[in-house]
């Protein structure tokens, strides 16, 4: 059973809850050096190797002197009392291994759950009131709930709540993103019964900045980054990291671009500069232009209901190939084919 | 804000080590914090310094290291030097760049008093 979140997740200690996305553990290192220094693996099980210690205990009121107190029950003359401890801890490891138990529940559960990010009144709420109506017609069995971050109020779950999709609020207070933690505990909260045939599609609303949310994996499949037309075409160069963590670009509130000095062309070459994978769609939530290819796209990644477009092939467009992956591999096999040709020479 | 939480965070790594190791103060701590880490290591260091208050790590040295980012181009197939994501690479233009060090925010080690 995990120790962070008791959820089932049995993976060996030295994988940790790796599922499908990797994370940037870091593992300490091989055992190879002396014995002043104390380490400790990155591992759910947590093993200290005690090499030494001086530590003496002093009784206060007799004068007795105890050097079986360390951590090793041994003193060793000539070390010091101050000694040195190597960590080399990811500082987002707590994090991680939330995000991965959130990640397993939601795998578990055949869950799609999508991190929505943006800048403060970029429509999020607007969109994601329009998305799940547009969901109930079009796939009326498929459930939709969102989790709301914010620092306060409950103002966007009750607008989600009016729609009749359910929600939960979380107010940061003086946060300025949600973490892996905070989502992990309103998960139960949020589908209380039967959680093993959830399903669907969790919406989790971030809290509005461009800057934070990206450092903080939650456990979800994809950030999708909205970016509305109002807002200047050049926020992907403004704010890389998030640009660059996202999957899917929404440019909102195109129903507005007759009014602005927007360059659509223009915004999307950036987007592209910073993450040249980046996906990008086009719409209004409020005058439903483009509803339908976001529809798509979020059917798709479900994975289990087929498009609504005309190949009508559905499948995951959320594995997408990793380009690096892709790159070496083709650098391998140009190599193969040359020491065949210097071979064969 | 969140060099706050990441403070909280790294406090929370050098309690849980106190916790096992028994010791009772810092008195040097190392962190490392990559340029493409996504922190400020300004802005890190006051976080971490107003977060020790009253703990083991209060009056520490806060050492934070922040290693040079660097790339490698997926198309001229080199490693190169960057300052930033998005920057392209310096040989080819290509922006395609996939990062291999500069990303790491962790604590590297630490120097304590057992008493």
């Amino acid at each position: 059973m995990c120790a962070v979140c008791g959820c089932a997740n049995t993976a060996p200690a030295s994988a940790g809850h790796e599922h499908d996305h990797p994370h940037p553990h870091e593992h300490a290192h091989p055992h190879k050096h002396k014995h002043e220094h104390q380490h400790e693996h990155q591992h759910e099980h947590q093993q200290v190797h005690a090499h030494h210690a001086d530590h003496v205990a002093v009784d206060a009121d007799s004068g007795d002197m105890h050097y079986g107190a360390g951590p090793a029950r041994v003193s060793v003359p000539g070390i010091s009392q101050a000694r040195a401890i190597r960590l080399e801890q990811n500082v987002l490891a707590e994090n991680n291994r939330h995000a991965s138990c959130n990640r397993h529940s939601f795998a578990e559960r055949g869950m799609l759950a999508l991190n929505l990010v943006s800048s403060p009144g970029s429509g999020k709420t607007t969109l994601l009131c329009a998305t799940i109506a547009a969901l109930r017609s079009r796939a009326n069995e498929l459930p939709v709930a969102v989790i709301e971050g914010d620092q306060q109020t409950s103002f966007d779950a009750d607008r989600i709540r009016a729609t009749g999709a359910a929600a939960i609020q979380i107010n940061t207070g003086k946060g300025c993103h949600l973490d892996a933690q905070m989502v992990g505990a309103a998960l139960p909260r949020l589908y209380p019964g039967a959680i093993a045939d959830a399903g669907g599609v969790l919406f989790i609303e971030n809290v509005g900045n461009l800057v934070c949310p990206a450092l903080w994996d939650l456990g979800e499949a994809a950030k999708v980054v909205i970016l509305s037309v109002t807002e200047g075409e050049d926020k992907p160069l403004k704010y890389p990291d998030m640009f660059g963590a996202a999957r899917l670009m929404v440019l909102n509130k195109t129903d507005l671009l007759p009014h602005l000095q927007f360059d659509v062309a223009r915004c999307i070459a950036y987007a592209r500069r910073i993450n040249p994978h980046i996906e990008v769609l086009q719409l209004s939530a409020t005058s439903g232009a483009g509803m339908d290819a976001w529809l798509d796209w979020i059917m798709a990644a479900h994975g289990g209901v087929p498009q609504a477009s005309a190949d009508g092939n559905a499948h995951s467009i959320l594995r997408a190939p990793d380009p690096l992956a892709a790159r070496i591999a083709a650098l391998e096999a140009e190599l193969a084919a040359l020491k065949r040709q210097g071979g064969a020479a | 804000m969140h060099e706050m939480s990441l403070a909280g965070s790294i406090l929370r790594v050098v309690e849980a080590a106190a916790e096992r190791e028994h010791f009772v103060r810092v008195t040097l701590l190392r962190i490392e914090a990559g340029a493409l880490a996504g922190v400020e290591a300004g802005a890190l260091r006051f976080a971490l310094e107003v977060m020790a208050q009253d703990t083991c790590l209060q009056g520490a040295r806060i050492d934070i290291d922040t290693p040079p980012a660097a790339a490698w181009c997926m198309q001229c197939c080199t490693s190169v030097a960057m300052l930033a994501r998005g920057d392209p690479c310096e040989h080819c233009g290509n922006a395609q760049l996939q990062p291999t060090s500069g990303t790491e925010l962790r604590v590297v080690d630490m120097m304590v008093d057992d008493i």
